[in-house]
């Protein structure tokens, strides 16, 4: 049986530099990139890291296994409802927002930060109730010191970035899942998240005069069948590995993240 | 023919992208006909154990069937209805003007690239387009009336997101189809926003949203809380309903869809 395997390792208090310079380390995260994924004919591997030295004094909570199979897909979609949720939760303070916000601000930034709780919490109580102790993602622990909140464009900016990266993670994992309960519930989740990517483009393109920002061609994909090409009408489809090293570059996320036993296919 | 061979034999690449297997693919799948897919999908966990394609195929021969074939063809009935809805609007005069010739104009080469991208896939097994009345026999002044045009888009993309979302479990097993079939359903999902907005509502769907509008009954089963088998209005009791409803679309089922969009064929 074919397992693909993306390698992740952690970083090691001792270790020489030119071995910690094979693994990409940004923000919180180590990822190993796409180009050294791993192929491992060992179905039950689950685990291809140690931890030691420096590592010793990192608690569970700051470094989390996203397992493999179903449960990595759901634990990586939770981490991702996670980071927009902590990030929204800068955004709405009450009754206002933390930039001075324009006429119809704050009802949309209010209703996407209540969606994005409700899609953590969902996830969290999902995944508790299927898998035990230390299968399940921890409460995360994030550092958004680099994001000027009372800026109303770095918001919308950031914002945008979030929404599509979370269309592209869910469009990318839906393949992922061999479940069909758990591929319908992404598939209720990753079009409100298309429909909050819609609207945050929006108010962007109303200050900047771009009409068709909702769906640009710098968000859309070609697809190709054969020689034939289909241009700019699809949203892409991410793989876990390049969201993460995405999220990694953000440098938002401090939990440290393993996920070399993701499915890739 | 073990169906595990056949699931095998479908799986990427093979089905789409070289034009000879992709007739010879689609001619199996016609003789596997129905018993290649499921069409409707438990909403409890308990059922569903785990994983395993062999197993949660096998629940699918006790369903609603429908085939990759039969879903590309739904899927191109939409695209096709899509797309001439949005030319037919273009092409009148005086309908869409000013910033909104751009919107539509985007969203009709969305269509137009959608429809074409099916019957490449398809190929010989494509159906015609249906004749349609987008007047619904005179129930609206579709073309006269630019707000009952906004409406009617409005209700086109959310039913569009809908039916891809109600399919997605069929293609579970053909990684390929249910790729393409997401990249497409999410960006119906912005075109969905983006009128909703336009006609001044929230770019989600609260609730059942209007239920006194035309297009209702686009709408009917998106106020449900249960997802995963969890009342959500119960489990997470600090939020409100409305949120808890947009929060999460809801499929349709083929025959639910087929339903809304029969009234425009004729």
């Amino acid at each position: 049986m074919k397992k693909p395997v993306i390698k992740v390792e952690v970083n090691r208090g001792n270790e020489n530099a030119s071995s910690r310079r094979s693994f990409l380390k940004l923000g919180g995260l180590a990822v190993v990139g796409s180009s050294l994924m791993l192929y491992s004919c060992q179905p039950e591997e689950d685990e291809i890291f140690s931890l030691d030295a420096k590592a010793k004094g990192v608690n569970n909570k700051k470094v989390f296994n996203l397992g493999k199979g179903d449960r990595a897909i759901l634990n990586y979609a939770y981490i991702l409802e996670q980071l927009e949720a902590a990030f929204y939760s800068n955004v709405v303070n009450g009754n206002s927002l933390s930039f001075d916000s324009m006429d119809g601000d704050y009802e949309i930034f209010y209703d996407i930060y209540q969606h994005e709780l409700i899609h953590r919490d969902f996830f969290e109580l999902v995944l508790d109730s299927l898998f035990g102790p230390g299968q399940v993602a921890p409460n995360l622990e994030f550092d958004f010191s680099s994001v000027n909140f009372q800026d109303r464009d770095t918001v919308l900016t950031f914002s945008q970035i979030l929404e599509d990266t979370g269309v592209q993670a869910y469009n990318g994992a839906g393949k992922l899942l061999s479940n069909a309960t758990y591929l319908l519930l992404a598939g209720k989740i990753v079009s409100v998240e298309a429909r909050h990517a819609s609207a945050i483009r929006d108010l962007i393109g109303e200050t900047t005069g771009d009409t068709d920002n909702f769906a640009d061609e710098d968000i859309t994909v070609d697809l190709a069948l054969g020689n034939q090409v289909f241009p700019e009408a699809f949203d892409d489809a991410v793989a876990p590995g390049d969201i993460l090293e995405r999220v990694a570059g953000t440098g938002f996320l401090k939990t440290r993240i393993i996920a070399n036993n993701v499915p890739t296919e | 023919m073990n169906f595990i061979n056949f699931l095998d034999k479908i799986a990427d690449g093979e089905l789409l992208n070289i034009k000879a297997n992709r007739k010879e693919s689609f001619g199996h799948m016609k003789n596997i006909g129905k018993q290649a897919a499921l069409a409707s999908i438990p909403f409890a966990f308990a059922a569903t154990s785990n994983k395993t394609k062999a197993a949660t195929m096998s629940s699918a021969f006790a369903s609603a069937m429908a085939s990759p074939i039969e879903i590309l063809n739904f899927a191109l009935t939409l695209e096709y209805l899509e797309k001439e809805f949005y030319q037919i609007g273009m092409d009148t005069n005086g309908l869409i003007t000013g910033d909104d010739r751009d919107v539509f104009g985007l969203i009709l080469k969305h269509e137009d690239e959608h429809v074409k991208f099916l019957l490449t896939a398809l190929g010989e097994n494509a159906i015609e387009k249906p004749q349609f009345d987008f007047t619904a026999g005179g129930a609206f002044n579709t073309f006269g009336d630019y707000q009952t045009f906004l409406l009617l888009s409005q209700g086109f993309e959310d039913t569009g997101v809908r039916a891809y979302k109600g399919q997605a479990g069929a293609l579970i097993d053909n990684n390929a189809l249910l790729e393409y079939a997401l990249q497409i359903h999410s960006i119906e999902a912005r075109h969905a926003s983006k009128v909703r907005r336009m006609r001044m509502e929230k770019g989600w769907i609260t609730g059942n949203g209007d239920e006194s509008s035309p297009i209702a009954a686009v709408y009917a089963g998106e106020a449900n809380t249960i997802q995963g088998g969890v009342d959500l209005n119960a489990a997470l009791p600090q939020y409100s309903n409305s949120s808890i409803t947009e929060a999460f679309d809801e499929p349709l089922t083929m025959d639910e869809v087929n339903a809304i969009a029969g009234l425009f064929i004729v």
